[in-house]
């Protein structure tokens, strides 16, 4: 079987003492940032890039991915015990999370998000491990324009799924490929839109930019907000779930594991949608819709299931044909260059310890965190006491050092400033920033692309829509464009995605 | 000209915005040779890109201003804190060589503490105290990290 086969590789890759002890690190750091609200799993990613540089690429990667489902955990903990989603994806858990923790049902409410997390994590890794291989094979086959269309099929999906009117995601993905052409032309070996600036000639580095949009800017934004916490200070007993429990959580795991496997494979999906589309569909399938909201345990265990799948299939398609599918994803990619690994499916053949112990330091990963996280919960909870303005001048001084230390130098930390301005001037103008950073991650690539593609056609440009291949990613694309113009879909997206 | 008034400020100003950067680029990439489409130069996928973005600006701002656009005014800015946070990111920029490490952390949390309405001196100190310990322990001493410590005049 090659399946065992790859996952014995996997293993003993992650089980090393040194990558053990990253993947704990990773989700213990994901769980403590996904505790705390107003950091998110984008800026404390982008935060440690710079100091992965130092770490062998697979410890790298296997930290990041566990900071990443790490945050799905911790979200969790906190959407339940103090009705505060600590990530977007436990938005829903605090439907039904905190009025199960008011009724005294806090402790099985946690074990059911924990249990669900778990179920979900292993289907998911096993998934991302059964659909590599014929993913890859796929890929291989690929040329220039098969990956152009691809490209443009995840971008057009991820301003689809994104918040916020369709053009105005799309906006943002040309704004972001625009970006992403300052910089040295490779083709030309010319210098486009560096102004004479040295720094610029490597083209802008999209860390100093997650870190002004995602750090600076948000915490502009939560300073704005300044509500209290009100915390529920019960003791958190009986974990627990009873025999009727079981009965009505295992079937909702199932579904939930089942959605966010399915959704985090595509482009602009993974944690957040996965969890918002398992809550509608457990109440749609409930024979008691009413108790919904008022702490039916279902509205739990889907979407916490739900959300950790989608958060570990989202690395199906970057790790096989090179396009990540959200934001973190984007961050990924640049973690990957770090190291001179270029995302793609010659990941899978020229890494394999690398790419098969990354999925298997996952389901390690998951294991940790089941452990970790019941018996610590009131330490979490403890955390949620520190006020923010004790919290963000800390997340302002990792930020700096982080931004600083990419290349041991002040211009990236003045452009980090320049993207915070940016940033906030998004916030106001509630344009979604995640289409931009997609586009400026898949920019390069694309042009590459499509200029191969052209040379190859001698500048036949109909030749991506008679090759079959480019021509039914293309549709799929047009065809996810109509969708949306439709009134009936678009109202019910922006149903769907309302926060 | 009623049926031309902004209706939608928001959208009106992110068309804006998409315009404004789309001829930004569009101007700075004519001084790039374009090529043909079967072998292009430096130019020709930027001006593409800039086309298309002007186009999404366009339409944007113009379905801001159907009269059946929804009423949405532009929400309150704080400049305050954006400034507050902003600047304190610049001056840790700034003072970083001639100050050190510590100095630069210093100026920035206590800058950037102002940000919050519940700032009080004693807090911010006490803060910044504790998180140049830790920066120290964790960056400094823990991962090595090449940063000038203390004021460049003491070395």
């Amino acid at each position: 079987m090659d399946l065992v086969h790859n996952l014995a590789i996997g293993f003993a890759t992650a089980a090393q003492p040194a990558n053990l002890l990253y993947a704990f690190f990773g989700c213990l750091l994901g769980t403590l940032i996904g505790v705390l609200p107003g950091l998110g799993p984008l800026a404390t990613i982008a935060m440690l890039l710079p100091i992965t540089y130092a770490l062998p690429p697979d410890a790298a990667l296997i930290m990041l991915a566990g900071i990443y489902y790490g945050a799905q955990y911790g979200g969790s903990t906190t959407a339940i015990v103090v009705n505060l989603p600590g990530e977007s994806s436990s938005v829903v858990t605090t439907i039904d999370g905190y009025q199960m923790a008011k009724q005294g049902r806090a402790g099985v409410a946690l074990a059911t998000a924990a249990i669900g997390s778990f179920f979900a994590g292993c289907v998911a890794t096993l998934a991302l491990a059964a659909l590599a291989g014929p993913l890859t094979a796929t890929a291989l086959l690929f040329g220039p324009k098969e990956f152009f269309a691809l490209m443009i099929l995840g971008l057009i999906l991820a301003s689809v799924l994104s918040s916020g009117p369709f053009i105005e995601g799309i906006g943002m993905v040309v704004l972001g490929m625009l970006l992403s052409l300052v910089g040295t032309d490779l083709n030309s070996g010319s210098q486009r839109f560096a102004f004479g600036i040295p720094q610029l000639f490597d083209g802008l580095d999209f860390v100093p930019l997650a870190m002004g949009i995602f750090g600076f800017a948000e915490i502009v934004k939560n300073l704005e907000q300044d509500d209290k916490l009100s915390l529920v200070t019960q003791k958190i007993t009986n974990l627990f779930p009873t025999r009727d429990d079981f009965r009505r959580m295992v079937p909702a795991m199932l579904r939930g594991t089942a959605l966010g496997t399915l959704l985090g494979v595509l482009p602009g999906g993974g944690a957040v949608l996965s969890s918002f589309a398992s809550y509608t569909l457990e109440k749609k399938l409930s024979r008691h819709p009413e108790q919904f909201g008022k702490g039916a345990i279902e509205g739990v265990a889907g979407p916490e299931s739900a959300n950790n799948a989608g958060a570990q299939t989202s690395f199906i398609p970057l790790l096989t044909l090179g396009v990540p599918s959200n934001v973190v994803m984007a961050l990924m990619v640049g973690a990957m260059n770090i190291h001179n690994i270029h995302p793609g499916p010659e990941v899978m053949t020229k890494n394999p310890t690398l790419f098969w112990g990354l999925i298997v330091s996952m389901w390690v990963g998951n294991l940790m965190l089941l452990i970790l996280n019941l018996p610590l919960v009131g330490l979490w909870v403890k955390l949620l006491t520190i006020p923010y303005r004790y919290l963000f001048p800390a997340i302002m001084v990792f930020c700096s050092i982080g931004v600083y230390s990419i290349n041991s130098g002040t211009f990236e930390v003045y452009e980090a400033a320049m993207f915070c301005v940016f940033g906030y001037v998004l916030i106001k103008l509630q344009l979604p920033a995640a289409p931009l950073l997609l586009g400026l991650v898949l920019g390069p690539a694309i042009e590459e692309n499509f200029r191969r593609a052209m040379v190859l056609s001698r500048g036949d440009v109909t030749v991506l829509l008679t090759s079959p291949l480019s021509a039914s990613l293309l549709a799929a694309a047009a065809i996810a464009i109509i969708l949306i113009m439709l009134p009936t879909i678009r109202a019910r997206r922006e149903e769907a995605l309302q926060e | 000209m009623k049926g031309l008034a902004i209706r939608n400020h928001r959208a009106f100003a992110s068309g804006a915005l998409f315009l404004a950067f789309a001829i930004f680029f569009f101007v700075a990439a004519l001084g790039y040779p374009a090529g043909t489409v079967a072998r292009m130069g430096p130019g020709y996928f930027p001006r593409l890109l800039a086309i298309v973005l002007a186009a999404i600006g366009l339409v944007v701002i113009l379905s801001a201003m159907k009269p059946a656009a929804e009423r949405q005014l532009l929400r309150k800015w704080d400049f305050k804190g954006l400034a507050w946070v902003t600047g304190s990111v610049v001056l840790f920029a700034a003072l970083l060589f001639p100050l050190g490490l510590v100095g630069a952390l210093f100026v920035l949390i206590m800058v950037s503490s102002r940000a919050s309405s519940e700032f009080t001196w004693t807090g911010a100190l006490a803060n910044a105290a504790v998180l140049i310990a830790l920066c120290l322990a964790v960056f400094v001493y823990g991962l090595g990290l090449q940063l000038p410590v203390w004021p460049s005049l003491l070395n």
